[in-house]
C-alpha cells in the first residue's frame, strides 16, 4: 500500500465533491461516493421523520388515558414509525451509506462492480420512500409494520396496498445494492487484497449482502401476494378462503428476522473498524470475528420461528427455533469478546468514534442478552407483545445499528467531507446520546416485565406503569435532543470544520492513504496490498504470535497530528 | 482526476468500464453479479414452491382433482418449446463465441419465436377456456362447478390461485426475455461492439434464460403432472 502519497502533494485537485457541481452531475452520477451522500441526506430526512412519529409515541403515553392522540391515529402512528424506521432508515442506513462510500475505498477499486446498478438503486429507494410517504399522507395504515394477515388482506381499511407497494420497491434497492457489493467483494479486490486482508466492515458487508439476497426476495413475493389478495379477493393468507394466516408469518418472518441481521451486521463491522483503529491494535482473533459474521448471517435464516412462539406453531418446531435462537448468541458473543480483548491493552484513544464503539458494546451486550429471555419460550410466552420486547430490539436497533452508523459516520467524516467535526461538543453528545437511551428504553423493559403490552396507549387498567413511561417520555426527550446535535454540528462543520488531512486518525487502511475527500476514480492507481490488516506501526505485540504475520518494513504513515 | 489517471482511464478500450482493471475483471464481476441475481430469483420463486408444498399437502385429494382442468398436451408442448428454446440458445452463444454474427442472430431469433409462440399458447388456447370455465380466482370462480372435477371448491381456488400467480410470474419472466433476447439480436445485426467484441453478454442473457427454463421444469410436472 503505497505510491499514494506523493499525490497528495498535487495542490487543489478536484475532489470527487468538486468535480461536477450541478444538480445533474449529483443525480445522475455513477460515483459510489456520491451516491453514498445522496443515500446520507434522504436516510437522515427518513430518520427524522420516524423519530418524530416516536416522539408522538412517547407523548402518547404519559397518561394512562391517553393526552393526544385518538385510537386510530396511535395505531397509524406506531405503524409509521416501524415502517419508516425499519423500511427507510435501518436497513440501508450502514449498508447504502457507510458501505457504499467505504467498500471500493477499503478493498483497493475505483467503484463498485454496477455503478449505474447502484444509482438504480437510490432511485428505487427514493420511489419506494415516496409510496410510503403518500400512504402516510392519505391516512396512514394502521396494522403494525408487519402487516399481519388477515388484518392486512380482509379487515383493514386505509392505503395498505400502497404501503406494502412501497416496501415492496424499497426491497429491490437493498438486492440492488446486495448484488453490487458481492460482486464488487468477490472480484474487484486490489492485488494483494486477499480474503483475510479484508477489513472487517468489508466481511460484515458481505455477510449483510448474502442475507440481503437470500431474505428479500421471500419478503417481496410475501408482500405481492397480499397485494394481490387485497386487489383480487383470492385467499392465500385468509382463512376464511382456505388460505393459512400462519403462512404468511412463516414467509414474513424468513426475511424480517434475518433483516435485523441486516441492521446489526454492517453495525458489528463499523465497530470493528472503531475499535482496532482506536486501540491501535490489531484485532483479537481476526478470522474469528470474520466468520462469527458469517455465522450470524446463516444461522439468522434458521431462527425466524421465534416470533412465532405463541401464533398456533408445534410444541417441537418452537424447541428447535429456541435452540437454534441460543445458538445466534453465540457468534455475537465471540464478536464482543475479541473486541474487549482488543481493547486491552491496546492504545486506546477516545474520540467519538471510539466513545460510540463502547456504547455499542454496553447497549449491545444487554440488547443480546435480553434477546435470550424472549427465545426460551417459557418467558417468552409471558413477555411476548410486551414492552420487554420493544425495548429489546431497540436496544439492539438504536443502541446498536444507530449508533454503530453515528460511530462511522464520524469515524469516516473527514474522509467524506474533507473537515473535521467539532470533537469537543461530539464527545459529549455520544455520552448525551447513552444517557437518553438507557433513561428510555430502562424503564420500558421493567414495565413490560410487569406486563405493559406493546401497541396500547391506554394503560387504565393499570395506572402504576404511568411513572414508567413518563420516566421512558423523559429519556427519549434527552435523545431526541442528542440525535438532533448531530446533525447541527456535522452540517457547521462542513463550513467551518478544520480541513481535515488524509489520515486524521492514524488509522490503517486503503481509504486512509488518499486525499480526504478523494477524488472521483478513488485511486491514481490501483494499490498492491502487501500488509495485513490492521498492522499498526509501532505496536508492540505481547505474543508475536498474535501480530500480523509479515512485518511492514517502510515508512508507513506516521500518525498525521491533528489535535484530534 | 484531471491528472494522468484520467488519461489513462481514457485509453482503455472502448467496452471496458473505468471501474474495471482489464476485460476479464469486468467479465468475472458480470459473471458474479448475474449468479448473484439469479440467487434472489430462486428465492423468489422459492416462496411461491413453498406455498405451493404447504396447500398441496394441506388439500391433497382436492389439488389431484383440481389439476384435471388443467390441459396436459398444451404443457407438454409448451416444455418442448422451452427446452427447444433453450437448446438455441446454448446455440446462440457458442456462436457469438466464434463470433459467427448470424448464425448468432438466427439463433437469438430462433429463441425469441419459440418463447412468443410458448406465450401464445399459454394466453391463446390455455387460459381463455379458464375464463369460461369458471376457473380464475378473484374473476368468476366456481360458477361452473362442473369443471371443478369434484375438488372442493375452496380448495380448487387456492389450486388455481396459486397456478395462475406462478405460472403468470413466469410468464413475466418470458416476456422480459423475449424482450432481452431480441434487443440482444438486434445488437448483433447491428454489429455493435459491446456484444461482438465479447461473448460475455449473450452468455449472461443465456443464463437468464436457462433460469427461466429450469422454473417451467419444475412447474409443469407440479401442476399438470401432479400424481394422486
Amino acid at each position: 500500500m503505497s505510491a499514494q502519497t506523493e499525490t497528495h502533494q498535487e495542490e487543489e485537485q478536484l475532489n470527487y465533491l468538486t468535480n461536477g457541481k450541478s444538480l445533474k452531475s449529483w443525480l445522475l452520477t455513477g460515483d459510489h461516493k456520491r451516491i453514498a451522500i445522496l443515500y446520507l441526506i434522504s436516510t437522515a430526512l427518513f430518520f427524522m421523520v420516524g423519530g418524530i412519529f416516536a416522539g408522538l409515541i412517547r407523548i402518547e403515553l404519559t397518561s394512562p388515558t391517553g393526552v393526544l392522540l385518538e385510537t386510530e391515529t396511535y395505531n397509524r402512528v406506531f405503524t409509521a414509525h416501524g415502517l419508516v424506521m425499519i423500511f427507510m432508515f435501518l436497513i440501508p442506513a450502514i449498508p447504502a451509506v457507510l458501505g457504499n462510500f467505504v467498500l471500493p475505498l477499503m478493498i483497493g477499486a475505483r467503484d463498485l462492480a454496477f455503478p449505474r446498478l447502484n444509482l438504480l438503486s437510490w432511485y428505487t429507494y427514493m420511489v419506494g420512500g415516496i409510496l410510503i410517504t403518500w400512504a402516510l399522507c392519505i391516512g396512514g395504515v394502521d396494522t403494525g409494520w408487519t402487516f399481519y394477515t388477515p388484518l392486512s388482506t380482509s379487515y383493514s381499511h386505509g392505503p395498505i396496498s400502497l404501503a406494502i407497494l412501497g416496501a415492496f420497491v424499497v426491497g429491490f434497492s437493498s438486492i440492488f445494492t446486495g448484488i453490487n457489493f458481492i460482486a464488487t467483494i468477490h472480484k474487484m479486490r486490489a492485488p494483494g487484497m486477499t480474503w483475510f486482508r479484508l477489513p472487517l466492515f468489508v466481511w460484515a458487508m458481505y455477510g449483510t449482502s448474502v442475507v440481503i439476497l437470500l431474505g428479500t426476495p421471500v419478503v417481496a413475493i410475501t408482500l405481492a401476494l397480499v397485494m394481490v389478495e387485497r386487489w383480487t379477493g383470492i385467499g392465500i393468507f385468509s382463512p376464511e378462503l382456505g388460505g393459512d394466516p400462519v403462512l404468511f408469518q412463516h414467509m414474513f418472518w424468513f426475511y424480517s428476522h434475518p433483516a435485523v441481521y441486516i441492521m446489526i451486521l454492517p453495525a458489528f463491522g463499523v465497530i470493528s473498524e472503531l475499535i482496532a483503529n482506536f486501540s491501535r491494535k490489531r484485532i483479537f482473533g481476526y478470522h474469528f470475528v470474520a466468520f462469527s459474521t458469517l455465522a450470524i448471517a446463516g444461522l439468522g435464516f434458521l431462527v425466524w420461528g421465534h416470533h412465532m412462539f405463541v401464533s398456533s406453531q408445534s410444541m417441537y418446531e418452537g424447541i428447535v427455533f429456541s435452540l437454534i435462537s441460543f445458538l445466534v448468541a453465540v457468534p455475537s458473543a465471540i464478536k464482543i469478546f475479541n473486541w474487549t480483548a482488543t481493547i486491552y491493552k491496546g492504545n486506546v484513544r477516545l474520540n467519538t468514534p471510539m466513545i460510540y464503539a463502547i456504547c455499542f458494546m454496553m447497549l449491545f451486550t444487554v440488547g443480546g442478552l435480553t434477546g435470550l429471555f424472549l427465545s426460551s419460550m417459557g418467558t417468552d410466552v409471558h413477555l411476548t407483545a410486551t414492552y420487554f420486547v420493544v425495548a429489546h430490539f431497540h436496544y439492539v436497533m438504536v443502541g446498536g445499528a444507530i449508533t454503530g452508523f453515528l460511530g462511522g459516520v464520524h469515524y469516516w467524516w473527514p474522509k467524506m467531507t474533507g473537515r473535521m467535526y467539532p470533537e469537543g461538543i461530539a464527545r459529549v453528545n455520544a455520552i448525551l446520546i447513552f444517557i437518553g437511551f438507557t433513561a428510555t428504553f430502562v424503564p420500558q423493559f421493567i414495565v413490560g416485565f410487569m406486563g405493559m403490552p406493546r401497541r396500547y396507549h391506554y394503560y387504565y387498567f393499570a395506572p402504576e406503569f404511568q411513572i414508567y413511561h413518563i420516566l421512558s417520555t423523559m429519556g427519549a426527550s434527552i435523545l431526541a435532543i442528542a440525535f438532533f446535535t448531530p446533525a447541527t454540528y456535522l452540517i457547521w462543520s462542513l463550513f467551518k470544520g478544520e480541513k481535515a488531512s488524509a489520515n486524521p486518525w492514524g488509522a490503517h487502511g486503503l481509504e486512509w492513504e488518499i486525499a480526504s475527500p478523494p477524488d472521483s476514480h478513488n485511486f491514481h492507481h490501483i494499490p498492491i496490498v502487501t500488509d495485513e490488516v490492521y498492522d499498526f506501526p509501532g505496536v508492540e505485540y505481547a505474543h508475536p504470535s498474535h501480530g500480523p504475520k509479515k512485518k511492514k518494513s517502510k515508512e508507513a504513515e506516521p500518525a498525521t497530528k491533528g489535535k484530534h | 482526476m484531471a491528472s494522468k489517471a484520467h488519461a489513462e482511464v481514457e485509453n482503455f478500450p472502448v467496452h471496458v468500464h473505468h471501474q474495471f482493471e482489464d476485460i476479464e475483471q469486468q467479465n468475472e464481476a458480470y459473471i458474479v453479479g448475474m449468479w448473484t441475481f439469479m440467487v434472489t430469483e430462486v428465492m423468489f420463486f422459492g416462496a411461491l414452491f413453498l406455498a405451493y408444498i404447504l396447500y398441496r399437502w394441506h388439500y391433497q385429494p382436492d389439488f389431484y382433482m383440481a389439476h384435471k382442468g388443467l390441459s396436459i398436451p398444451a404443457g407438454a408442448a409448451n416444455t418442448t418449446l422451452l427446452l427447444l428454446s433453450s437448446f438455441t440458445m446454448v446455440l446462440g452463444v457458442h456462436y457469438a463465441q466464434l463470433r459467427k454474427s448470424k448464425m448468432v442472430v438466427t439463433m437469438l431469433g430462433t429463441t425469441c419465436v419459440l418463447a412468443t409462440i410458448f406465450l401464445c399458447i399459454k394466453f391463446a388456447v390455455e387460459w381463455p377456456p379458464k375464463f369460461q370455465h369458471g376457473l380464475v380466482p378473484g374473476a368468476n370462480f366456481g360458477t361452473h362447478p362442473e369443471y371443478l372435477n369434484g375438488a372442493s371448491p375452496r380448495a380448487a381456488e387456492l389450486f388455481y390461485s396459486l397456478y395462475f400467480l406462478m405460472t403468470g410470474l413466469h410468464a413475466i419472466h418470458i416476456i422480459i426475455g423475449i424482450l432481452i433476447i431480441g434487443a440482444l439480436a438486434m445488437m448483433w445485426a447491428k454489429g455493435k461492439k459491446i456484444v461482438t467484441e465479447d461473448y460475455i453478454p449473450t452468455e449472461l442473457v443465456g443464463l437468464y434464460w436457462h433460469f427461466v427454463d429450469l422454473v417451467w421444469i419444475f412447474l409443469f410436472p407440479l401442476f399438470y403432472l401432479l400424481p394422486q
